[in-house]
């Protein structure tokens, strides 16, 4: 049909003239990637952030992310947080699966009401273009057991293949939210991979200079992979975790110089309890019937961390109410 | 006479939920406007990945203004009760009617704006609807499947006065959702701009030019014409695929169906894997090769767009994400080969299938020892039967089925194949699992009909004897299913197995596992019993019994023992008796659902029979004989000699003994019904000894004459004794020769 033709070929222009130069022009290297979304999310009033100073396995877990979705504070943020997941590892051998991988996390809390919008800008700062491919919303709801946290919304599909997880906010450390925060999680070996065409994550370029992600991570990954199978002292790791919870505890009895709990050190034990939990899970320390358990730990803690926080929200509400009045 | 549009536009709704919110969209408006006292013409509603939408063809533009007359008090009522009626009515004492000594209000009441109907209506919709998930989003409290954008609603081409409120959870107003008369096309390819409409034949039309099929019939149509079309154009053929295409006309507004490459090599794979990994990750239809066996290194993508490309670049990145994951599959495929049943078969012990229940491995054992014992009543070999159900739950310890739990089975039997079982063994592995609902197929095979048996028996066994029963519509363990499928495989194959003994062998099963697993000694009451002296059977007749496991089996004292584990069964008396009656239930509804009446299934069961085919050609028999003019009327004899003998019963004990043919001034009609008794009592009992209900029920034929004709002629209650005794022992043998064929009592007529 000739007159579809036509109107394709007006929508496709269109959006052609959208997009960046450096987009329609050549695939962007991994770092040039996460240039763009820094532009990008920056230009939407997003702090910028550094990755956080701790193993996590989901950008999520940043305390940027799960502490600030709780309460009634906005906040927006956008930061590269390297994700830990030391069952996933490969030896490097394994063209899709890391131990270690990059994930792009923006919050924005409330969520505004163009996210889904922004959300597709952004795809198509980084190149992909909307009337060449298929992007699609599909049903995922996402959860988090180990942090007790839980949300709505869908994984986005670009041709089939899983980019980005999109979430609305419903729920961190087991408590309802009182303003919704809109999540997005890129995966972004994943999307250079895609929009760079390549099979093998360890042949992305990882600059403009032929440096490739490979050269930056395999050994990383053969090394780990081995210690996180083979290596770790699992007795170790066990003692490890029990002291991190003591401590997490501990630090949120305590009080800081203005009468707050300690909930920012406490969730760092937290952490850290949580990702020895992975290396003991990696080793195949974890019995099936134990694994409930330990999950419950680190839940109870979160909730505990966020529990702490909210109430201390509350207190310095009502502070602030009393001063006004 | 006015048009209605409301549509409620709103970020992706979950394929799944699309239909149920238009269904529920429909019943709530009608209802509302039903209420209300509307009338119209035709209501339809669409569900989309975007939208709901409400058509109404036909309203008024107001309710019928109302006139009645409202009874009050009594006018020599207290003045309170006046009072009360007058603020109720909102009149005045003189505007009152008085009439026999009570007052009368005329109420009239105008119709009400069906604008201002449909707002309220919307409202409350909004506020009820449940979804089986909802969200808030921003600082608002209101919950939806996900977040509204725009709301139309159009009375009569002009927009009706109506806001949403969203509320808010941080103090202040809320944000509001004004109703107007604008929407938006294809998120990608329509005008990029909101754009007004009219009506609904406008509304549809701007939305089709802005490419969006509004009803989910016309895309699953452009799915599937589409899919066809392209699979036809290179020679080839569509797997159909029901589920899937609900699902994916649910996943775009425009549904483009493209034909995309697999590597050929992939073909290699069992196609259940290549069709389930496409299908669950992917969401794509399979591909065949007319007149080729297996698939066609093909699939069906449908997109939301039509690519500017013709979808070459969104076919190529398709290809790349399905070669990842058969890559995937084929990682299973070959590494599982590698491990084999003896390892997986470890792994099950460290699986639990149900805490009280034991773990997988004590299952497949315990599946293995029902197998074996129904084995030579299905014309399989025992101890085939018991090596094939010990392989059976292998798979799921596999790399597969861990990442495709519907593959369980069907790997096993692959992976058996492979490994050189025989073939009735793989097939049994894989078809043991059957049947799963009421469309799937029943195995015939005599050793898979082993397996299958044993699989459901000790499931409904082991959760019955936990006291896991369904309740009301909650069935977690599927023993609905499980208990339709024994039905189901027994009249396939003509199994004659009596169902007490099965369930006792499954409750001796789950005895003797435990005594395998480390369960050392039984507790029945206030002894205990070490179980390696006992014997398991008579054991699983009592009420209820406790199974321990103790840490030192060596130096444990019987009576003083530690207790490691401790595990508590309902018996044979309880656990008997409430699984017979579970199966009555299903099978009366399977008969129901093949059209017989449920009343017969349940004269058939008071019998106490607990074999299901004899049960069930009783009931045919039942049925057909109940259908004769012989069979309704020696139906009514029965409940009048019933009635006549629960009379007599209330009076004290009736008489028994023979009934005697020569009593002098007999008449001749109590003569030929003893007669005619004694010779179907022969007849009966030959029949049933064959099991030929179609005889018995000829037999019982014979009655309904000598019946009839003692009912008219004789007198049962006579005034002499001798008279009436013998007349009442012919009636209880007419009823004893009768209930030996069905409980007629049990029969409404």
């Amino acid at each position: 049909m000739p007159r579809t033709d036509e109107r394709l070929m007006v929508r496709a222009s269109r959006n052609r003239t959208e997009c960046r130069p450096v987009a329609a022009t050549e695939p962007l290297s991994f770092q040039d990637l996460i240039l763009t979304l820094h532009a990008y999310w920056s230009e939407q009033g997003c702090a910028i952030l550094q990755p956080y100073d701790i193993e996590v396995g989901a950008g999520t877990l940043h305390p940027s992310t799960v502490l600030r979705a709780l309460g009634k504070k906005p906040w927006k943020a956008a930061y590269v947080q390297p994700s830990r997941r030391p069952g996933d590892g490969r030896y490097g051998e394994n063209p899709n699966r890391l131990q270690h991988y990059y994930q792009y996390q923006v919050i924005l809390k409330p969520n505004p009401d163009n996210l889904q919008e922004l959300y597709l800008n952004s795809l198509k700062a980084i190149g992909i273009d909307p009337s060449l491919h298929d992007i699609r919303f599909v049903e995922d709801d996402w959860e988090n057991p180990t942090v007790g946290a839980w949300g709505l919304g869908w994984e986005v599909w670009c041709d089939g293949m899983e980019v980005t997880q999109f979430t609305y906010f419903q729920g961190v450390g087991g408590i309802e939210v009182d303003v919704v925060s809109g999540e997005l999680t890129y995966g972004l070996e994943r999307l250079a991979m895609y929009v760079q065409g390549v099979d093998n994550v360890y042949d992305l370029k990882f600059n403009k200079e032929g440096l490739t992600y490979g050269e930056v991570f395999l050994e990383n990954e053969r090394q780990q992979s081995e210690a996180n199978f083979h290596g770790y002292d699992v007795a170790g790791l066990k003692r490890r975790f029990e002291d991190m919870e003591a401590e997490a505890s501990r630090l949120l009895s305590m009080t800081g110089p203005q009468g707050q709990p300690l909930v920012l050190p406490a969730y760092d034990q937290v952490l850290k309890a949580s990702h020895l939990f992975n290396l003991m899970d990696a080793r195949g320390a974890i019995a099936v019937a134990e694994r409930q358990s330990y999950i419950g730990r680190i839940r109870d803690l979160c909730k505990a961390c966020a529990t702490a926080q909210v109430e201390q929200e509350r207190r310095e509400e009502a502070a602030a109410e009393a001063k006004n009045a | 006479m006015s048009q209605l549009l409301i549509e409620i536009f709103s970020e992706e709704i979950p394929a799944r939920m699309q239909q149920g919110g238009a269904r529920d969209l429909e019943r709530m408006a009608s209802d509302a406007f039903k209420k209300a006292g509307l009338t119209w013409e035709s209501l339809t509603t669409y569900g989309g990945p975007r939208r709901l939408t409400l058509v109404v063809e036909g309203l008024p533009a107001a309710t019928p203004d109302l006139n009645e007359e409202l009874k009050g008090p009594k006018t020599s009522a207290p003045a309170q009760a006046l009072e009360g009626f007058l603020r109720k009515t909102g009149l005045t004492q003189d505007q009152l009617v008085e009439r026999d000594g009570v007052y009368y209000a005329q109420v009239s009441q105008k119709g009400r704006a069906t604008t201002e109907v449909v707002a309220e209506t919307l409202d409350h919709i909004f506020h009820t609807m449940s979804w089986p998930k909802s969200q808030r989003w921003g600082s608002g409290s209101f919950r939806w499947v996900r977040p509204i954008h725009r709301i139309i609603a159009l009375f009569d081409g002009a927009v009706i006065p109506y806001a949403l409120d969203l509320g808010s959870t941080i103090g202040g107003e809320g944000k509001k959702i004004v109703a107007s008369n604008v929407t938006e096309g294809h998120r990608f390819m329509g005008a990029g701009q909101p754009f007004e409409v009219t009506d609904f034949a406008d509304y549809r039309t701007k939305l089709e030019r802005n490419f969006v099929v509004l009803s989910f019939e016309d895309r699953k149509a452009k799915v599937l014409d589409g899919a066809k079309a392209v699979c036809a154009a290179k020679g080839l053929e569509l797997v159909d695929d029901i589920g899937l295409l609900d699902e994916v006309a649910g996943l775009a507004e425009w549904p483009t169906p493209i034909l995309g490459d697999m590597d050929p090599q992939f073909l290699a794979l069992p196609p259940e894997v290549v069709r389930l990994s496409m299908k669950v990750h992917q969401k794509y239809f399979a591909v065949s090769q007319p007149g080729a066996e297996g698939l066609a290194p093909h699939y069906v993508v449908v997109a939301n767009v039509e690519a500017a490309d013709r979808g070459k670049a969104l076919a190529a990145g398709n290809t790349k994400v399905l070669s990842a994951r058969l890559n995937d599959a084929r990682f299973f495929w070959e590494e599982d080969q590698k491990v084999g049943f003896d390892k997986w078969n470890e792994k099950l012990s460290g699986v639990t299938f149900h805490a009280k229940l034991g773990t997988m491995a004590e299952r497949v054992e315990r599946i293995a020892k029902l197998a074996a014992e129904i084995a030579p009543l299905v014309g399989a070999d025992a101890a085939e039967a018991e090596k094939a159900a010990r392989l059976s739950k292998a798979d799921l310890a596999s790399g597969m089925v861990g990442e495709f739990p519907e593959l369980q089975g069907i790997m096993g039997g692959y992976y058996a194949r492979l490994a050189g079982q025989p073939d009735a063994i793989a097939d049994a592995i894989r078809d043991h699992y059957k049947p799963q609902g009421p469309s799937d197929s029943v195995p015939t095979a005599p050793l898979t009909v082993a397996i299958a048996l044993a699989d459901k028996i000790d499931t409904l066994v082991g959760f019955f004897a936990i006291d896991e029963k369904p309740t009301g519509s909650k069935d977690p363990y599927a023993l609905r299913r499980a208990a339709l499928g024994t039905i189901r495989l027994v009249e396939a194959s003509d199994v004659r197995m009596p169902l007490m003994t099965a369930i006792l062998n499954g409750l001796a099963a789950i005895a003797v596992g435990a005594q395998k697993s480390g369960f050392t000694h039984i507790q029945e009451g206030e002894k205990i019993f070490d179980v390696n002296k006992i014997d398991i059977k008579p054991f699983v007749s009592k009420d209820r019994f406790i199974l321990y496991g103790i840490l030192d089996k060596e130096t444990a004292e019987l009576g003083s023992v530690s207790i490691e584990d401790q595990r508590e069964y309902l018996g044979g008396e309880i656990v008997v008796p409430s699984l017979l009656a579970f199966f009555a239930d299903r099978l009366t509804v399977l008969l129901r659902d093949q059209g017989q009446r449920h009343d017969l299934v349940a004269a058939v069961f008071a019998l106490g029979d607990d074999d299901l085919v004899r049960i069930v050609s009783r009931v045919e028999a039942l049925s057909g004989f109940l259908a004769t003019d012989d069979g309704a009327n020696l139906l009514a004899g029965y409940k009048r000699a019933s009635n006549i003998l629960k009379a007599e019963e209330k009076k004290g004990a009736l008489p028994s003994g023979e009934v005697s043919t020569s009593m002098a001034n007999q008449p001749t009609e109590e003569v030929a019904l003893a007669n005619a008794t004694a010779t179907a009592d022969a007849a009966v009992n030959m029949a049933l000894e064959t099991e030929d209900f179609a005889a018995a029920m000829t037999a019982l034929a014979a009655l309904r004459a000598p019946v009839d004709a003692f009912f008219n002629g004789v007198m049962v209650n006579s005034d002499v004794a001798e008279e009436r005794d013998n007349r009442l022992k012919l009636l209880v043998q007419v009823r004893e020769v009768m209930g030996r064929v069905a409980d007629f009592g049990q029969i409404a007529g």
